[in-house]
């Protein structure tokens, strides 16, 4: 089976700065990858190169077994995205969120109609339907914005901090909402800083500046560093002097 | 296409939502054209002047009186002496006084030349100007009618036509030039602020990872700010023809397409800054230091455009409102058609694709 995400010695340079460096993993079909890092260790830079919003600077990506290079377009029909800031219209309610996400990917009127409601029942949001995003608790825009993200049944879905400021109970039930569809067959690709969430990866990497520094299970990561929890293995991994070994 | 009436669909839904700004948006037009219209306007009604008169006589009098009832002059104080005229214009009472020499008549017909002296307060030398043309005016054609029937050795005297505009409205050189400046600064500004505003909000980056083609997402933005444009146009001309007699002379569909066409090249301008720029803020600012001073000052709208240095009048020529103001005088006042305008109408469409051109560039570089 073709790897959902290939990246070979991805590479980006603003200027001198050397935001991503030689990145090179493998994603799995229908895995929960967790990218992990402390903040400005390129997460978010190697996502955008993956996802079309940048253009690498060296080296070799494919997404959905598309080259990110010569066929970003087709990349983009196969892939959501959940931005680190928060994607939904504030001043638009949630059906017309729903409508125009939907239809910018092209979906059938009746096919949104139908995932509307079953959308809104899902997260149960009934009775808000019609009101206004801005109006929604954090927790429930999350949420939201996550099923919106996978409303076209993308083969990856790319998420970026996406329980950044959330309470432990929604967190909780984002995360089963990601099961849900990595069962379904999805491919999730996940940045976090969280590392209890680190632990409900099926595999993680944690970027050091700019370059990945351990890649494996989290089972496998303890082990090897001797570690009870994945804090301790980041811990470990971003101790001063520790990352270049 | 039905991912750009999806697109426009959300746009109208942020326009409309947000009632503070479309009041702002709708309600401004109308404020400017009443204010440029009846506030700051370069005609003079009831002036207050006072009088020296030295002379006493039946001329003299019949000349203030003229003066008085022509609407221009209130006529204040009668002074006693050459000494009460500059402690009258110190104590701020007067903007004129005209002074009568003494034995007006005599004088007159013993042949001597007499003078009427007329003095202005020139702290603004505008309004000073316009004063003593007005009361020169006033005592010539006094001075003429009293000649009538006498033989003059011989006297060149000027017959002044005052074309398209003969009673010098000074609405009509507003009209346009608040049409220009609002259409400038909305199109751009709106624009720039709305691209701007998804870019801040992170739902760009959501916009250019969908399979929507950035060239949809521009044009959906554009349109709504088109319509809306186009709508201030509309209530700025309304005003300027119902409430000040402004006239349409020429095509109303060529003034229409001519707009059209300034608010497509201020838009193009407005996406060539929001590519440029992160945040609203600066986008507004940049809307408004780069755009809306020169709009103003280097367009013609209120300086004229000939007597500015040779600098300037060059510096005149990359402003598109310059431009926009020659075609919509030529058709409104002039009624023109077409084929007088053709070359300023050319030169709006290069400018247009001109920054539709650079936006375009600058999109494709910001995401590489």
């Amino acid at each position: 089976m073709l790897p959902a995400i290939t990246a070979d010695k991805l590479t980006k340079r603003f200027g001198d700065f050397t935001a991503v460096n030689q990145i090179t993993f493998e994603v799995r079909k229908g895995e929960i990858f967790g990218f992990l890092g402390a903040n400005g260790a390129g997460k978010t830079t190697a996502i955008r190169m993956l996802n079309g919003l940048s253009r690498p600077t060296a080296g070799q990506a494919s997404v959905a077994g598309f080259d990110v290079y010569r066929h970003a377009e087709k990349i983009k029909r196969r892939i959501g995205y959940m931005s680190q800031k928060f994607s939904l219209y504030e001043d638009l309610t949630v059906r017309e969120n729903i409508q125009f996400y939907g239809g910018i990917y092209g979906l059938p009127l009746d096919e949104i109609r139908r995932q509307m409601k079953q959308l809104v029942a899902g997260l149960g949001m009934e009775p808000y339907a019609r009101s206004l995003v801005k109006s929604l608790p954090l927790g429930w825009r999350q949420k939201l914005a996550f099923s919106i993200a996978i409303m076209h049944r993308p083969e990856i879905v790319f998420l970026d901090e996406p329980t950044g400021g959330v309470d432990p109970i929604t967190r909780r039930q984002f995360w089963e909402m990601i099961y849900k569809a990595a069962d379904e067959g999805m491919t999730v690709f996940v940045t976090t800083h969280y590392m209890d969430e680190a632990e409900y990866c099926g595999r993680v990497s944690i970027m050091v500046d700019g370059r990945i520094a351990a890649l494996d299970t989290p089972h496998a990561l303890k082990a090897q560093f001797h570690a009870a929890s994945m804090n301790e293995v980041f811990l470990n991994l971003t101790r001063p002097g520790r990352h270049q070994s | 296409m039905k991912q750009l009436l999806i697109f426009i669909r959300k746009e109208a839904y942020h326009i409309f939502r947000d009632k503070r700004t479309l009041l702002i948006l709708l309600g401004m037009p109308m404020v400017q054209v009443l204010l440029f219209g009846f506030a700051i306007t370069n005609e003079i009604n009831n002036a207050r002047i006072a009088i020296l008169d030295l002379s006493k006589g039946e001329m003299s009098r019949d000349i203030i009186q003229r003066m008085a009832a022509s609407g221009y002059f209130e006529i204040g104080e009668n002074l006693h002496s050459l000494s009460d005229i500059e402690r009258h214009f110190r104590q701020g009472k007067t903007k004129l006084v005209a002074v009568f020499p003494p034995q007006l008549e005599e004088k007159l017909l013993r042949n001597t030349p007499v003078q009427i002296q007329l003095v202005a307060d020139a702290t603004d030398p505008n309004t000073a100007t316009t004063l003593i043309n007005y009361a020169s005016a006033i005592i010539g054609r006094y001075m003429q009618e009293q000649n009538q029937g006498k033989a003059l050795p011989l006297a060149i005297t000027t017959e002044v036509k005052m074309l398209y505009n003969p009673r010098l409205k000074s609405v009509y050189m507003f009209v346009p030039g608040v049409i220009t400046i609002i259409l400038m600064l909305m199109s751009a500004m709106m624009t720039s602020i709305a691209i701007t505003r998804e870019k801040e909000l992170g739902t760009m980056e959501v916009l250019l990872v969908s399979p929507l083609r950035p060239s949809t997402i521009v044009i959906g933005k554009v349109i709504p700010y088109i319509l809306l444009a186009l709508t201030m146009a509309a209530i700025v001309l309304m005003l300027g023809a119902f409430v000040f007699g402004m006239p349409i002379r020429g095509s109303l569909l060529l003034l229409i397409a001519e707009c059209v066409l300034f608010v497509i090249t201020s838009l193009s301008l407005g996406i060539l800054i929001s590519t440029r720029t992160e945040t609203q803020q600066v986008a507004m600012l940049i809307s408004l230091m780069a755009l809306m001073l020169p709009t103003i000052l280097l367009s013609g709208f209120i300086f004229p455009i000939e007597s500015m240095p040779k600098v300037l009048q060059l510096l005149s020529n990359i402003i598109p409102a310059k431009w926009f103001i020659i075609i919509i005088k030529n058709v409104m006042l002039r009624g023109t058609g077409f084929d007088f305008i053709w070359k300023e109408t050319l030169i709006l469409l290069g400018m247009a694709l001109f920054f539709i051109a650079a936006s375009i560039r600058n999109f494709k570089i910001r995401l590489a």
